[in-house]
C-alpha cells in the first residue's frame, strides 16, 4: 500500500545572476545565458513528498517539463529519492504560458496514471506567477490546497495542512486525490544522497515519441531507476495546438530594461572610523537621537 | 450584458469585511472601464455579507453579483472558483481583476484554467491599448504590466484573442479613490450553483495574527535583505532598528522566505515608506524595493556587492559584510557620547 504521490519540479535561470543578453527579442527567456537551477520552492514540494513517504509508505515519481537539459533537476530528485523521474520536452512545448503547462502537466500526469497526491512548489522563481499548480488541479478537475506552510497529518485517505493567509493561517484538510503547492517555510530540503548521486550520475534517458499506448508502469518502489523517461507531445497524447505558443492565450507586447536612476552617494569605508564617523554625522543632523 | 466592455473585480472578503485590495481595484476599474465605454462590475461571494457590500458603490461599483450561502462563509477552492467562473460566463465582462492575495492566487488561475483565456500574475500596472497579432488589429487591449525576472525587466502582457483579459494586482499598487457617500450599487442576488460533491476541503481551524507593525508612520526603519536573511544578520537588523528607535523592515524575498510577515516588506508591493532614515542591510536593491523607499531623506545601502543597485540610490554606500558593518554601527551608536 502507500501512496502514489506525483511532484512537479522546474528548472530555472537563477534570476539573481541576471545578464544583459538574457531575453531574447521576441520577449521571451534566453534560457542559455543565464546558469540553471532546480527552482528553490519545488525542493520543498520534494522533501515533503519524501517525508511524507517515510511516514505512510509510498512511491514518489518527479515529473520536468522543459527543454534536454532540464533532465539535471530529475536527477537532483534521484539523488534523493525520487522512485521514478519523467522529463516531459518537445519543441513544441517552447514559449508556453502557465495554461498551456499546465495543460501539458496534465496529460503527462495522467499517463502515470494512478495518484494520491501531487505537490507543486507554490512558484518559479523565473515567472513568480504561482499558477501553474492551480491550473494543474483544474484540468485534473481535483482539489488544491495552495500555499502550504506544514503538513500536520497525513493517512492513507487524507492529508491535514496549515495555509498562511494575509491575516494569519488556517488549518485544512482534504482527501485524496488533491494537488498541494509548497512554500519554502514546509521544510528544509534535504541534500543529496552520495551513494545515489554514484548510482544516478550518469543515467541516461529513454526517448519515447510515439507510443501513447504503451502504458506507464511505475517501477515502485526500491528499484533502481535505469533511465530517465523522456515524453513528447505524442507520448502524453496532447493536441499540439494547446502546446506552447500556440496555446499560449497570453503574449509579451513588450518588455524594456528597468533603468536606476543614478544620486550622488559617499562611500563610507567598513572601518570602526569610518562608521563612527557616519553614526555621528547622523546624529548632528539630528537624522538619529 | 454581454458587451465586453465591463470590468469585473472580484470582491475578497475577510471575516465579513472587504479586503482593502479589492476596493483600490474597483477604484482602477472606473478608469478601465472608462476607456472601454463599460462599467464596474464586481462578482461577490459569501454568507451574509449584504451590509457590507453597499460600500462597493462609494468607490464606483454599479452593480455586485453576489452569491450567499452558508457554506461559502470562508474560502474553499474549487466552490469559489466554480461560482466565479459562473458569473463571468453569464455576465461576459472584457476584464476581470483579482487580488494577488493567497485567495485572489489560487481562484483566478482556476478561473483562467476553465475558461481558456489569458492571466497574468502580480501587475503593477493596467492600461487600455491596442495590438497587432497575426494580421488582426485589437482596440481596447488591457495592457497587463509587470515586472518580470526579479524586477531586472518590465514587461507587457496582451491576451487579445481570448475574452476575458485577466489580471492579480497586489495589495497597495492601485491607489485607492476617495469614497462618494452619495454614490450606491446595485446588488444582484445570484444561485448557488455548487455541487455538494464540490466541497472537498474541510476547514478545521482559522486563526487571525494582528499586524504590530506600522511602518507607514515611522522615521526610521531598518531592513533586512537576503543578504542578512539568516538568524545572525535579522539580530543585528533587529538590535539596530531597536536601538535607534526605529521600525524593522525588509525586501519582498524575505517575506517570501517566511522569516518575517507581510506587514514588514518594503516596496512596491508592500508598503510605501517615506522616513527620515531608512537603512538597507544586504538588500540589493529590485526596482519593486526601490520604488517603495527611494522617497526616504537619507538612505544608507549595506551590501557586499559594490554592483548591487541599491547602491545607486542611496546617499550612503557602504561595502562589506552585512553583520560586520552592523555590528559597527550598533557599537558605534552606543558609544556615542
Amino acid at each position: 500500500m502507500g501512496l502514489n504521490i506525483i511532484v512537479t519540479v522546474k528548472q530555472v535561470p537563477d534570476t539573481h545572476n541576471v545578464s544583459g543578453d538574457a531575453m531574447k527579442e521576441d520577449g521571451t527567456v534566453n534560457r542559455a545565458a543565464l546558469p540553471a537551477i532546480f527552482n528553490p520552492e519545488d525542493l520543498n514540494a520534494l522533501e515533503e513528498a519524501l517525508k511524507i513517504k517515510e511516514q505512510v509508505g509510498g512511491v514518489v515519481t518527479c515529473i520536468s517539463m522543459g527543454p534536454p537539459n532540464a533532465a539535471e533537476v530529475l536527477k537532483e530528485c534521484l539523488y534523493r529519492g525520487a522512485d521514478d523521474v519523467i522529463l516531459v520536452s518537445d519543441r513544441r512545448f517552447a514559449g508556453a504560458d502557465t495554461l498551456a503547462t499546465s495543460y501539458a502537466l496534465k496529460c503527462a500526469i495522467e499517463k502515470v496514471g494512478d495518484y494520491d497526491l501531487i505537490l507543486c512548489g507554490r512558484q518559479a522563481i523565473d515567472g513568480d506567477t504561482a499558477q501553474v499548480g492551480p491550473q494543474t488541479a483544474e484540468k485534473l478537475k481535483i482539489n488544491q490546497l495552495t500555499c502550504i506552510s506544514a503538513v500536520t497529518a497525513v493517512d492513507d485517505n487524507s492529508i491535514t495542512v496549515k495555509r498562511l493567509v494575509e491575516d494569519g493561517y488556517e488549518i485544512v484538510k482534504s482527501r485524496f486525490p488533491v494537488l498541494l503547492t509548497v512554500t519554502s517555510v514546509a521544510n528544509e530540503p534535504r541534500s543529496a544522497n552520495a551513494k545515489k548521486v554514484m548510482t544516478y550520475k550518469n543515467i541516461g534517458k529513454e526517448v519515447c515519441n510515439s507510443s501513447y499506448d504503451e502504458a506507464y508502469l511505475s517501477p515502485g518502489v526500491c528499484g533502481v531507476v535505469s533511465h530517465i523517461k523522456e515524453w513528447n507531445v505524442e507520448a502524453i497524447g496532447a493536441d499540439p495546438e494547446r502546446c506552447g505558443l500556440s496555446g499560449s492565450p497570453t503574449k509579451v507586447k513588450k518588455i524594456h530594461s528597468v533603468v536606476l536612476t543614478a544620486c550622488e552617494s559617499k562611500q563610507v569605508p567598513n572601518t570602526d572610523v569610518g562608521i563612527a564617523d557616519l553614526m555621528h554625522e547622523l546624529i548632528e543632523e539630528n537624522i538619529i537621537g | 450584458m454581454g458587451t465586453g466592455k465591463n470590468v469585473m473585480v472580484f470582491i475578497e472578503t475577510r471575516r465579513g469585511k472587504i479586503a482593502d485590495v479589492s476596493l483600490e481595484l474597483i477604484s482602477a476599474a472606473n478608469r478601465l472601464a472608462g476607456k472601454l465605454g463599460g462599467s464596474v462590475e464586481a462578482v461577490a461571494i459569501g454568507y451574509k455579507l449584504h451590509d457590507e457590500l453597499k460600500t462597493l458603490g462609494q468607490y464606483g461599483c454599479g452593480r455586485v453579483y453576489y452569491t450567499d450561502d452558508e457554506r461559502l462563509a470562508h474560502f474553499t477552492s474549487i466552490p469559489y472558483a466554480k461560482t466565479v467562473v459562473r458569473t463571468v460566463r453569464e455576465y461576459q465582462p472584457g476584464v476581470v481583476l483579482f487580488g494577488a492575495t493567497t485567495m485572489g492566487r489560487d481562484v483566478a488561475p482556476q478561473v483562467a484554467s476553465t475558461l481558456m483565456c489569458g492571466l497574468t500574475a502580480d501587475c503593477t500596472d493596467l492600461q487600455i491599448g491596442e495590438h497587432d497579432l497575426k494580421d488582426v488589429h485589437y482596440e481596447n487591449t488591457l495592457m497587463q504590466i509587470r515586472p518580470a525576472f526579479g524586477g531586472n525587466i518590465v514587461a507587457t502582457i496582451v491576451s487579445p484573442e481570448s475574452v476575458p483579459s485577466m489580471a492579480t494586482v497586489r495589495e497597495g499598487v492601485m491607489k485607492m479613490i476617495e469614497p462618494d457617500p452619495k454614490k450606491s450599487v446595485e446588488i444582484i442576488n445570484e444561485p448557488c450553483q455548487v455541487a455538494a460533491a464540490d466541497f472537498l476541503t474541510e476547514i478545521l481551524e482559522v486563526v487571525s495574527e494582528e499586524k504590530q507593525v506600522n511602518l507607514k508612520a515611522a522615521q526610521i526603519i531598518v531592513s533586512a535583505g537576503m543578504g542578512a536573511n539568516d538568524p545572525d544578520g535579522l539580530a543585528l537588523v533587529r538590535e539596530l532598528a531597536k536601538v535607534l528607535g526605529g521600525e524593522l523592515g525588509c525586501s519582498r524575498p524575505v517575506v517570501d522566505s517566511g522569516v518575517l510577515a507581510k506587514d514588514h516588506q518594503v516596496g512596491q508591493t508592500g508598503t510605501t515608506v517615506r522616513p527620515n532614515l531608512y537603512i538597507a542591510c544586504g538588500i540589493s536593491g529590485q526596482i519593486q524595493h526601490r520604488a517603495g523607499m527611494s522617497e526616504a531623506k537619507r538612505i544608507i545601502a549595506i551590501n557586499k556587492d559594490p554592483q548591487a543597485p541599491i547602491f545607486a540610490i542611496a546617499h550612503y554606500a557602504i561595502v562589506g559584510d552585512v553583520k560586520n558593518v552592523l555590528a559597527k554601527m550598533i557599537k558605534a551608536y552606543k558609544n556615542k557620547a
